[in-house]
């Protein structure tokens, strides 16, 4: 048994830390959250030439070849930067489901050009119903004309509108159970009927649109992976996704955790240092408790994915519980130990709180996944 | 990172699980007193007799070296039995605090002398072991202890009184703190030594706690003469050693811990299987999914955690952050496992053994009061909190 990181892996994380202290500083982050896309095509460029957007894909399809717990690295370093933009949305979302789902001349179509930075795929998934389960899906796809038509709308979907590309998700069907019937496309945005809405959202780093599918026509080739059977690779997109933005959540709460520790060290009230305080103190201990228990499932997770060992949708569960409470726990005390400085907007702390405020909610929150791990251990 | 066994550890695996599954004694299982993680005065003569035949099958102190009566081997092994015994519910060690504390602490410290004499023996459970650390004025702040040896010949006279002694009425030797160096600072004029409970002048009067079972003690100390070779690892350096015990009272206890806790969650579940609420069988509550997931979630928690620091220390590398959590996530864990135990009883939760009303026989009764030191022993939770604090995240004390 070895439950740590590689020499590789740490190279990963030494390299990533160096990179988005130079290019993801705060003052980039806020000029994004200022704008509409969230991103820079420089910066995209640049993520793309460290070879991070093929990060888990094939090397046949122009990825790396590496893993989750690869990725691991990566995202918590992307979460300790926040950083904006697309790479969620593209890379471990509409990417992902191209992957898993796709035929073979799809995957060469589209995933060496998501990974050169070419491409970007969003996937419209979740609707106005909020549902992370199957019977969510209730957008249609009829057939007509040798193809389909899609109607609905979709909602919180991330990215769609810098999206080259929507992997909409739609019922072609009504099976007996919800998970029968539902069937993946893969849409150009510019498609005529496909109409995508910038949403304003509380984490300004995350870009949520609506949109609304108004007899969009596709041709059947537009079909990704079987009619019918859309929902099983997503659902292991979703649950490997999902382990992602733990790991994303982890980085973010340990530098929330970092900063909070270098300010009461420093912060003098009553003559002393206010980390030397119990009531500061303890709250410390209690959020570095919080991250390294959030890291344990999340590195538990990222190896079980990896595996594919059955207990993989349970780990995923138990990770994303525990660290959407434990993040947005960690952050709030973050703020409440700043004191005033950390209510501010010229704080980075609100960039945190914010992001695990919308991490929290992303495919599922703490009382969600509790039940789907209620559900798995037969309870 | 890898989770898979190699083909040697999976046939250690197979080799426990079959010992198991032909040695588990019956009239444990019988009795479900499985939740229990604390051995009871009840079942001292049992335990000590389960305890010899582990030994006797070579399942106790695995790491330990040969020559002390150990294994050699690893702690992936020792975390293999762990989660083996687990499975099987087996009984908890009785001689814990000697397995756990006495015997790494003279194993890393003692003379060639008393790496021979004790270690083998504390295996066996021929010779069980207390640890004589509070005292009434120093809980927490231990160092500022007051139980005083003075020397005199070729022997120390020690002076004072020990407090919340576990199993010190039935136990032959005592891991003692003593002052030895009253003008020294606080944590440099202490000494570690092994005591035989047996001296005279050594008087154990039992506490009764909050269960109701006289499990710890007072110890008084009258002019009980200890001979200097019972020093263990140097005089007025027994801060240092005592440091050492309570590293591996974490580490080492940390594998049964969490082994217990999975065991008494099992029992939990399987309680909460069995009991109506408004006419739907309590697992099916939504609030009391959420609670048992969460204790799921935190039990498991706890096996990453410990095999994130068990990894570092097969590596030759000190545990980091994550060693220091896991006592903190047991006593948070544990507790709120206990009060769900009564929440789950509801009204029968007031019942006692003795009546037949009282579900399981009581049991849960027993360990929800005794969950309440889990937070005060082997360093309360504010204790730990600082340490953490200050050792970990390099706050200044206070």
């Amino acid at each position: 048994m070895n439950f740590g990181f590689s020499e590789e892996q740490e190279q990963i994380r030494a390299t990533a830390r160096k990179f988005f202290e130079n290019e993801c500083t705060s003052e980039f982050v806020r000029r994004r959250m200022e704008e509409p896309a969230g991103v820079t095509d420089e910066f995209w460029a640049k993520l793309a030439e460290q070879g991070w957007l093929g990060l888990v894909y094939p090397e046949e399809y122009g990825g790396a070849g590496l893993g989750f717990v690869d990725l691991t690295v990566l995202m918590e370093e992307m979460g300790r930067a926040v950083m904006p933009g697309p790479f969620f949305s593209t890379v471990l979302l509409g990417g992902l489901t191209i992957l898993e789902a796709g035929s073979a001349g799809q995957k060469k179509e589209w995933l060496p050009r998501i990974a050169a930075g070419e491409a970007k795929v969003a996937l419209a998934w979740t609707e106005p119903n909020a549902r992370w389960d199957a019977a969510g899906v209730t957008a249609t796809a009829k057939p007509a004309d040798g193809g389909f038509v899609l109607s609905g709308t979709k909602l919180f979907v991330l990215d769609a509108h810098i999206a080259d590309a929507l992997v909409v998700v739609a019922r072609t069907s009504e099976g007996r159970q919800p998970e029968h019937g539902v069937s993946l496309f893969l849409v150009p945005r510019s498609s005529v009927g496909v109409e995508v809405k910038l949403l304003p959202t509380m984490d300004q780093t995350r870009k949520l649109c609506e949109v609304g599918l108004h007899d969009v026509r596709v041709p059947a080739t537009a079909l990704l992976g079987a009619r019918d059977g859309g929902w099983p690779p997503l659902a292991r997109v979703v649950e490997r996704a999902t382990v992602a933005l733990c790991a994303e959540m982890c980085g973010g709460a340990q530098r929330v955790l970092d900063m909070t520790v270098e300010y009461a060290k420093i912060r003098v009230a009553f003559g002393r240092p206010i980390g030397s305080y119990q009531g500061v103190k303890h709250r410390a201990a209690d959020m570095l408790v919080d991250v390294e228990n959030a890291k344990s499932l999340t590195y538990y997770a990222a190896w079980a994915v990896d595996e594919k060992i059955p207990e993989s949708a349970l780990a995923a569960s138990m990770a994303k519980a525990y660290a959407s409470d434990a993040f947005r726990k960690v952050a709030a005390a973050g703020i409440q130990l700043h004191g005033g400085i950390g209510f501010t907007w010229e704080h980075d702390l609100h960039l945190y709180f914010k992001r695990a405020k919308s991490s929290e909610f992303a495919f599922g929150d703490a009382t969600y996944h509790r039940e789907r791990v209620a559900q798995l251990i037969n309870l | 990172m890898d989770f898979t066994l190699t083909p040697e550890q999976e046939a250690f695996r197979a080799q426990v699980r079959t010992w198991l599954e032909e040695n588990m004694p019956r009239e444990w299982t019988s009795r479900v007193m499985a939740s229990s993680d604390v051995p009871r005065p009840e079942a001292y003569d049992f335990l000590r007799r389960w305890q010899r035949q582990l030994y006797d099958a070579g399942f106790i102190g695995l790491t330990w070296p040969k020559e002390y009566g150990g294994r050699g081997l690893t702690f992936m092994e020792e975390l293999i039995l762990h989660e083996e015994m687990a499975l099987a519910k087996a009984p908890p060690v009785l001689n814990i605090l000697g397995v756990g504390m006495a015997g790494p602490t003279i194993i890393a410290y003692g003379t060639e002398e008393q790496k021979r004499r004790y270690p083998a023996k504390i295996l066996s459970c021929e010779e069980i072991w207390c640890q004589g650390y509070s005292e009434p004025n120093a809980g927490s702040d231990l160092a500022s202890l007051q139980t005083r040896a003075v020397k005199d010949g070729d022997h120390w006279v020690v002076n004072g009184q020990k407090v919340w002694t576990s199993l010190a009425h039935i136990a032959d030797y005592m891991m003692l703190l003593a002052r030895t160096d009253p003008d020294a600072p606080k944590h440099k004029g202490i000494t570690y030594f092994l005591l035989d409970m047996k001296s005279p002048g050594v008087t154990v009067k039992p506490l009764r706690q909050i269960t109701g079972d006289p499990e710890f003690n007072e110890v008084f100390f009258d002019n009980v003469r200890v001979h200097e070779s019972q020093v263990l690892g140097g005089v007025n350096n027994g801060w240092q050693v005592g440091l050492t015990t309570l590293m591996y009272e974490r580490l080492a206890l940390g594998f049964g811990l969490q082994v217990r806790l999975r065991i008494a969650l099992d029992g939990l579940v399987e309680m909460a299987r069995r009991v109506e609420k408004h006419g739907r069988v309590l697992t099916k509550d939504p609030i009391m999914r959420q609670k048992i997931a969460q204790l799921w979630i935190d039990t498991e928690c706890l096996k990453y955690t410990g095999a994130r620091a068990i990894t570092k220390l097969l590596k030759g590398e000190i545990p980091g952050p994550e060693a220091s959590t896991g006592k903190m996530i047991w006593v948070d864990t544990h507790q709120r496992l206990q009060e769900l135990a009564m929440e789950i009883q509801g009204p029968y939760s007031q019942l006692m053994r003795g009546s037949d009303w009282a579900v399981e026989g009581g049991l849960w009764q027993y360990t929800f009061l005794r969950s309440r030191a889990n937070s005060i022993e082997g360093g309360t939770t504010e204790v730990q909190k600082n340490i953490i604090g200050e050792r970990i995240l390099g706050l200044p004390k206070g």
